[in-house]
């Protein structure tokens, strides 16, 4: 009997060795990998030339750090993954809006990102009882940021249901990848998640150069990783600041919202754009570190992190901030797992898992990087990952920065190879980045899938607001601070 | 207590000294295109088809639209002359559409407010932002501004969180179709007379989007705009300056 095939990420295989399954055999078999401690990583679909539909599973042993591939092809109505495995449930409602599949027994198949227009008109769940209320939110919100709805159904005070409808910021990005020119793509993954730029850039990068077989200079990789870092330490001291403020206490508030500006302005040093705009391109990167770039850098690093700790540290030590962190938005091991949770939203509840250990590529893989975990899951949970891991982010920069390979930190990107499927991965700060690419019969990419962490994370916010008050409702989004666009796409 | 202060005074004062003195930009910062068509070539077209959105022309002289312009600098890359080159001068600003394209001579660009808006607003302007498919880059760099860095305040100028208390909007995305109706709804909240600012590419043109039959290409088509900032993202020095020139 054939098995699923396992590969290893950011290298690229014929697409026709993907094993072939009847979907009965290929629903069996995702189950039962996942039983054993396997992720469902993405799910992308493609029209076949017959009309019918094929559905690519990657799975994600954390564990023997591969990935494992098998292929489907249906047409119509299927029995949901979703039933027995409800990680499935945002791949499968993508799968239903983009080819028409009906899973059946999906018990939340709901528009995603309403491509059709009508953003928000669904049948939301309502729930009835004395005393039972609905608050409706979006999706123009109070503070600058991106919009989205969230229903609450609540009884008095406390959150009974919270359902989030996004789809606001839909851009037709994917739909729009694999047409445009070389040129113009790079900037839909600079603007995918347009915080997440380096995490986006660096996985496309790496796609591009495994499906061309032409990988990166060592320096280039390590300049990717130093680019990756500071794009973490930037939104992660932002949220800290934003936590703070979220409950009120405004000293972390004000100093983190200015140190997160000075970790923005590192990038800017490297590459002129705070967002790392215009450096990572396949093949390698745009603007080099000459070593008196790099001793600013240090000397910067090394001033930020005495403030920085000076910020944070306030935030454990007051007890009025401790009071509204601990025992808000928890979200158990279990349920994180169930959920199918990334990033320091599943760390914080005890989940070890991060690709930058588990699927190293670039430079991970010659440096590590201690992974952060805790166990409470809750809203000081996701806090005291983000601040463990601003520590070891730091660390490793400091270190990588005095060692950077020599050499080139560009090559001409190469041609890509016919018929070629690769899958990268990074962990960017929000969580594990997945991006899946085929390419067709000429070397042509017929096929773009892009996860964002958001997308597996946004039920964990919704599932994290269960029975509590929804004044903590600020606190508990912060907390998990997910982006609507790259989940709209 | 105690370490609340300690931390205060480690902390320091931290907002910038502009308007008083100029702010330092990161050497590598691609402000301003700055053009010299006397240097192109014949025919060359090499800069317009290095550019991932169509913001060059060169048919009839070369001209360069800094509200489609990414600033990742492709152009000058592929110009073999010179005639395309990246400033690091961050006032981008322009109250008109047409003064955002650039052709190599100086001209006169209106950055100001009309004078009897400028009356109303130039003392304290209160801000909706809505942002309609931005990717989050625009809104952080506006967000920021907020900060005790740039601390917008001193200026008069103020987020605020319902249409009903603003004067105007400012406006990030390139306007999704699925925006395109709460970015009205949300306009017409606004008590007249009311303003529209257009941050970044995408807000101004569509940027990197234009074109897509999901975006509405820009608020232009969707909003009367009072004012652009280009940039992708648009630094916030560019947004600061850009706002307190427009009150000045």
């Amino acid at each position: 009997m054939k098995d699923f095939l396992s590969i290893a990420p950011a290298r690229q295989i014929p697409i026709e060795a993907v094993p072939m399954f009847p979907v009965e055999e290929f629903r069996e078999r995702v189950i039962a990998a996942t039983r054993n401690g396997m992720r469902l990583i993405a799910l992308p679909g493609r029209r076949t030339e017959a009309g019918s539909v094929r559905v690519l599973a990657v799975l994600a042993s954390d564990k023997a750090g591969a990935l494992f591939l098998g292929e489907t092809e249906m047409d119509g109505e299927y029995a949901a993954l979703t039933r027995d495995r409800p990680f499935a449930q945002a791949f499968e409602r993508e799968l239903a809006e983009e080819w028409g599949l009906r899973p059946l027994g999906h018990p939340w198949l709901k528009p995603l990102r309403f491509p059709c227009g009508r953003p928000g008109v669904t049948d939301f769940l309502v729930v009835q009882g004395e005393g039972i209320h609905e608050i409706s939110v979006g999706p123009v919100h109070a503070g600058i940021i991106e919009p989205g709805h969230f229903r609450f159904q609540c009884a008095g005070e406390n959150v009974v249901h919270l359902e989030i409808a996004l789809g606001y910021q839909h851009r037709g990005v994917e739909q729009s990848i694999c047409k445009a020119p070389a040129q113009r793509r790079v900037c839909y993954f600079e603007t995918l998640a347009g915080d997440t730029t380096i995490g986006h850039t660096t996985a496309y990068a790496q796609a591009m150069e495994a499906l061309s077989d032409a990988p990166a200079p060592p320096r280039a990789e390590a300049l990717r990783a130093i680019a990756l870092e500071l794009e973490r330490l930037a939104n992660h001291t932002g949220d800290l600041g934003a936590l703070a403020n979220d409950v009120g206490f405004l000293p972390t508030a004000s100093y983190c919202g200015r140190l997160r500006g000075d970790f923005l302005n590192m990038t800017a040093l490297i590459c002129g754009s705070r967002f790392g705009r215009g450096l990572v391109r396949p093949g390698g990167v745009c603007f080099d570190l000459e070593p008196s770039r790099s001793d600013e850098l240090r000397r910067r690093l090394d001033e930020v992190e005495k403030d920085a700790r000076s910020a944070v540290e306030l935030l454990w030590s007051t007890p009025t901030v401790m009071a509204r962190f601990e025992g808000v938005g928890v979200v158990s091991t279990d349920v994180a797992r169930t959920l199918g949770l990334v990033g320091p939203a599943a760390r914080a509840a005890g989940l070890d898992q991060d690709a930058r250990r588990d699927f190293p590529s670039g430079w991970y893989r010659f440096h590590h990087i201690p992974t952060a975990t805790w166990s409470t899951g809750d809203v000081f949970g996701r806090a005291f990952v983000r601040w463990l891991e601003i520590q070891r982010s730091l660390a490793f920069l400091r270190e990588t920065l005095s060692a950077l390979p020599a050499g080139e930190s560009n090559r001409p990107p190469k041609a890509l190879l016919p018929q070629r499927l690769t899958v990268t991965m990074t962990e960017s700060w929000r969580g594990e980045t997945v991006h899946v690419a085929m390419t067709d019969e000429h070397g042509a990419l017929a096929l773009y899938k892009v996860v964002d962490p958001s997308f597996r994370n946004w039920m964990g916010l919704a599932v994290a607001m269960r029975g509590q008050q929804i004044s903590d409702f600020p606190l508990c989004n912060k907390s998990f601070n997910l982006s609507y666009c790259g989940h709209d796409l | 207590m105690i370490e609340i202060l300690r931390a205060r005074i480690l902390q320091r004062h931290r907002t910038i000294a502009w308007p008083r003195q100029e702010p330092i930009l990161p050497d590598r910062f691609r402000g301003r295109p700055v053009l010299d068509p006397a240097k192109c070539a014949a025919g060359c077209r090499r800069c317009r088809e290095a550019c991932p959105v169509g913001a060059i022309e060169t048919e009839s002289g070369l001209r360069l639209d800094m509200g489609r312009c990414l600033f990742c600098a492709a152009c000058a890359e592929a110009c073999p002359f010179g005639a395309i080159r990246f400033s690091t001068d961050y006032r981008l600003s322009a109250c008109r559409r047409e003064d955002l394209v650039l052709d190599g001579k100086m001209k006169s660009c209106a950055r100001t407010l009309d004078e009897q808006m400028r009356r109303l607003f130039g003392r304290s302007l209160k801000l909706r932002q809505v942002s309609a498919g931005g990717c989050n880059a625009c809104e952080a760099d506006v967000n920021v501004l907020t900060t005790v860095v740039f601390d917008l305040g001193r200026f008069g100028i103020q987020f605020v969180a319902s249409p009903r208390h603003a004067d105007g909007l400012l406006v990030t995305g390139p306007v999704s179709k699925n925006m395109e109706e709460a970015l009205v709804k949300t306009y017409e909240a606004v008590p007249a007379p009311k303003l529209v600012i257009a941050v970044g590419a995408c807000a101004i043109s569509g940027g990197a989007y234009r074109g897509h039959p999901k975006t509405c290409n820009g608020v232009s088509s969707v909003l009367p705009v009072d004012l652009f900032v280009p940039g992708c993202p648009p630094h916030p020095m560019s947004i600061l300056e850009g706002l307190v020139q427009w009150l000045k």
